[in-house]
């Protein structure tokens, strides 16, 4: 050897390196990321998913929280304010969502809406365009109307007990809700509820009139109030009068607030306060009412719960079934698969309009309607998902690792549900939250057409809402317009998120449409 | 290929069976709605419910059922709506508007959809692409009643472009009258977005995927510009994917689309399973449930045989 040439080094020149210390790899820093945490780094980067996301949370709070903080339900039904506008309080002054609907008036109309500002001293006519006269000579106004205060007054009855809670609630508030009434013209034009609002002298008081008013030199209407001797008549002891009216202290007549019928008392009221009254707060529907006088911003909400309720009842449902069956199907393959598969084949054909009919008409009496409807989405529903889980086994039982678990001996089952399963989670979630708008259009649109009938005292569903808005598309657009704004954000919404999810759990099918 | 299609086709009409079993069984478990009183027609539809044996065991009612179809293409007639007249005859006179307006629709939708789509698939990642493929997820999103909603309330009342209903026969002259097409628009427009959309989304995913195929970088590598390979090697390709989808979707209009039809008050099929359905006639919701089933296995059929007839490459008989 040839050791002797190396020069001699003594061995206390020698030191050990990292005595004390053990000798391994480094450690590993950073926590390991999971399956979801990747995903979920994934998700994050997605930003119209991610803003996707946070609309379906707003919709979904939406949905919760405003049938327990709005003042109405879907009880409610006002029959005055019958397809009012939408209108903000906050926002109002900006001259904008403000209950205000432009119009044009002929002359009468426009003195007819004018003298209900006169009389309650509320700016009915927002704000006037312009105003013109026509080829026949007649002259329109081109106007801006609160639709809110255009219903003016309304007779109502009252018992005796609310006649005189609603006297003190006057002199308690210094709110005025109670007007005289006027002389009343026996005509066909002014019935009902029109007639409260002619107070005023009218040129032709006979019965053809066509209520055009008399109006003094400085075109002020002329009060028309009916007036009596007899102090004691509708027993009015408020005192709160309308300007002109001195209760009778010089000893003449008096206006007549209240008449007295077999039930009570007939009295003439300015329903924005007399709502007021009723209602604890001034008249002001966020999203405008629909043609029942239902509030639309609590109906949304009370359908928008509905959809979500029944799209995510269904979605898990099938989400439960699908696995099963696709898991059963794609892991033994084979006679079980070819059986299974044409079992699915045929459900699967089933048109689903026919199948939800089917449930509606055996099932609807017996279990209600929506649980019929839940059992029709369930039952060719979960085909789509149990072939994606499907896919996923034939593509994992053949692995290696598989084979390495069956050999050690694991079950069946555990492979299915340890082994495979787990990696088809992500297709198995997509699926799920992509088969969610899906759900919410067709129940939409089932009961847009009729064909089930989800709405109750208490329910209603974005369906019915389009049905009943379409019925006044051409006059009343707003009616129709909050569901579906509503529904079409959801769908654009729950379409990204899905999306999302689908390229964070599977980058590699990043782009592509399934 | 001819064992394979042939095998679908049985399976086709296996499959129709059984769900024409299931229904009509189902169907008939219903309580059996009163024939209203309108003179003459009640002794027609009493001999009819007769002859079919409405009184017999379901089993029996299904075998005269299915005879009177098969030996004189019966299938019933009116109970509750056009009392009296043949269930055949009312779909058929139904069926050519449920057609046309989905015809024009498909028609002035796939020149445009593939458009859109081969221009955004060239435009990969640029701002074209871009705004092309955010249209698309928003129109693919948003509900189709809402499209027609939006164009009934801009075209029909605010603008007045277009009449409020469908042209009647006699005043349109035939169905396929120019005026007859004119007052379709609005329907045709809101069926057209959605299609358009799909077919735009399709062909944009199928096309960038061809487009890096490696025989395309041959094709270029050979000599060919840019648009001779892209024509005459990634559309012929990507097409073989997209065209048993436009073949499908011909199919599809048969069926029609039940809410623009009720919208657009379009006298068409889906009109009249709705009604079939709200007044409970049984003999039209049958004869409308085989149909629409059977035009939706019709649409996989020739879906899944066109494959391999405009591909020669794939052999579908051998293994699924």
């Amino acid at each position: 050897m040839k050791d002797q040439n190396l020069p001699v080094i003594p061995a206390e020149q020698f030191t050990f390196v990292k005595k004390e210390e053990k000798i391994h790899d480094e450690k590993i820093q950073t926590k390991a990321i999971g399956y979801f945490g990747d995903a979920w780094l994934r998700f994050v980067r997605n930003k119209s998913a991610v803003v996707a996301f946070a609309l379906i949370i707003i919709l979904v709070i939406f949905a919760v929280v405003v049938p327990f903080l709005s003042h109405y339900d879907t009880t409610f039904r006002s029959g005055y304010y019958q397809t009012v506008l939408p209108k903000n309080e906050l926002i109002a002054p900006l001259g904008f969502w403000d209950g205000g609907k432009r119009e044009t008036d002929n002359q009468d109309s426009y003195n007819y809406l004018r003298s209900i500002g006169v009389e309650t001293g509320r700016d009915i006519i927002m704000k006037e365009y312009r105003s013109y006269v026509d080829a026949n000579g007649i002259t329109y106004h081109d106007i801006r109307v609160d639709t809110y205060l255009k219903v003016g007054f309304a007779y109502v009855n009252l018992t005796a007990e609310q006649y005189q809670e609603l006297l003190e609630y006057q002199d308690r508030t210094g709110i005025q809700v109670c007007y005289p009434f006027a002389k009343t013209y026996n005509t066909d034009f002014l019935q009902g509820n029109l007639g409260a609002n002619y107070w005023y002298k009218l040129i032709n008081e006979s019965r053809t009139t066509k209520g055009e008013p008399q109006l003094d030199e400085n075109g002020n209407f002329i009060p028309n109030y009916l007036t009596t001797d007899n102090k004691t008549r509708g027993d009015y002891t408020s005192s709160m009068r309308v300007a002109g009216d001195d209760g009778g202290a010089n000893g003449d007549s008096w206006y007549v607030y209240a008449m007295k019928n077999q039930t009570g008392y007939r009295v003439r009221v300015d329903y924005y306060e007399y709502f007021r009254y009723q209602e604890g707060q001034t008249p002001c529907f966020l999203f405008g009412t629909n043609t029942y006088g239902q509030d639309i911003f609590s109906c949304l909400a009370s359908g928008a719960r509905l959809s979500f309720l029944l799209a995510i009842s269904v979605s898990l449902i099938n989400f439960t079934i699908g696995a099963i069956y696709g898991a059963i199907a794609g892991y033994y393959g084979g006679a079980v698969d070819m059986v299974m598969e044409r079992i699915s084949d045929v459900l699967s054909s089933v048109p689903f309009m026919v199948v939800a009919t089917l449930f509606q008409l055996h099932l609807a009496k017996q279990v209600g309607p929506l649980l019929s409807l839940l059992f029709a989405f369930v039952l060719t529903g979960w085909i789509g998902m149990a072939y994606r889980v499907r896919m996923q086994f034939y593509r994992f039982k053949g692995q290696e690792y598989v084979l390495a678990a069956r050999t050690l001996g694991a079950s069946d089952r555990r492979l299915i549900f340890k082994h495979i399963f787990p990696n088809s989670l992500g297709t198995i979630i997509t699926g799920s939250v992509l088969a969610i708008p899906g759900v919410i259009f067709s129940e939409s649109m089932l009961s847009y057409l009729g064909i089930i009938n989800l709405e109750t005292s208490n329910m209603t569903s974005i369906g019915t809402m389009l049905a009943n808005g379409q019925v006044v598309l051409s006059t009343f657009p707003h009616v129709i317009l909050f569901p579906a704004l509503f529904i079409s954000i959801l769908e654009i919404s729950f379409n990204l998120f899905g999306n999302g999810l689908r390229d964070a759990f599977n980058p590699s099918l990043r782009g592509a449409d399934s | 290929m001819g064992k394979y299609i042939t095998k679908r086709i049985l399976l086709v009409f296996l499959t129709l069976f059984i769900i024409t079993t299931m229904c009509f069984v189902l169907v008939k478990l219903l309580p059996l709605p009163a024939v209203r009183e309108m003179g003459k027609d009640i002794n027609l539809i009493l001999a009819k419910r007769e002859k079919l044996g409405y009184n017999k065991p379901i089993m029996v009612q299904y075998y005269l059922f299915l005879k009177s179809i098969i030996t004189e293409w019966d299938w019933g007639v009116g109970e509750q709506m056009y009392e009296g007249l043949g269930v055949w005859d009312v779909m058929m006179q139904k069926l050519p508007y449920t057609v046309l307006v989905n015809l024009y629709s498909i028609l002035i939708a796939i020149p445009l959809g593939l458009a859109f789509g081969i221009y955004a698939a060239l435009k990969k990642n640029k701002w074209q692409d871009h705004l092309i493929s955010t249209l698309v997820m928003v129109f693919i999103s948003v509900p189709s009643y809402v499209y027609a909603f939006l164009i009934q309330y801009i075209f029909c009342f605010q603008l007045n472009w277009f009449p409020l209903q469908l042209a009647s026969l006699s005043e349109a002259g035939s169905l396929f009258s120019w005026r007859m097409f004119y007052t379709m628009i609005p329907a045709i427009m809101s069926l057209a977005f959605g299609v358009i959309a799909g077919l735009t989304r399709y062909t944009r995913a199928e096309l960038s995927e061809v487009l890096t195929g490696d025989y395309m970088l041959l094709a270029r590598t050979k000599g060919l510009t840019k648009a001779q390979a892209i024509s005459r090697h990634a559309l012929r390709n990507a097409m073989v994917v997209i065209l048993p989808m436009i073949i499908g979707t011909f199919i599809d209009i048969l069926g029609g689309s039940l809410i623009i039809e009720k919208i657009f008050g379009i006298p068409g099929v889906g009109n009249l399973y709705v009604g079939s359905i709200n007044v409970r006639d049984y003999n039209f919701f049958m004869a409308l449930s085989v149909f629409y089933t059977a035009i939706g296995l019709m649409s996989t059929l020739v879906n899944d045989i066109s494959y391999g007839l405009i591909d020669p490459r794939i052999r579908m008989g051998s293994k699924k």
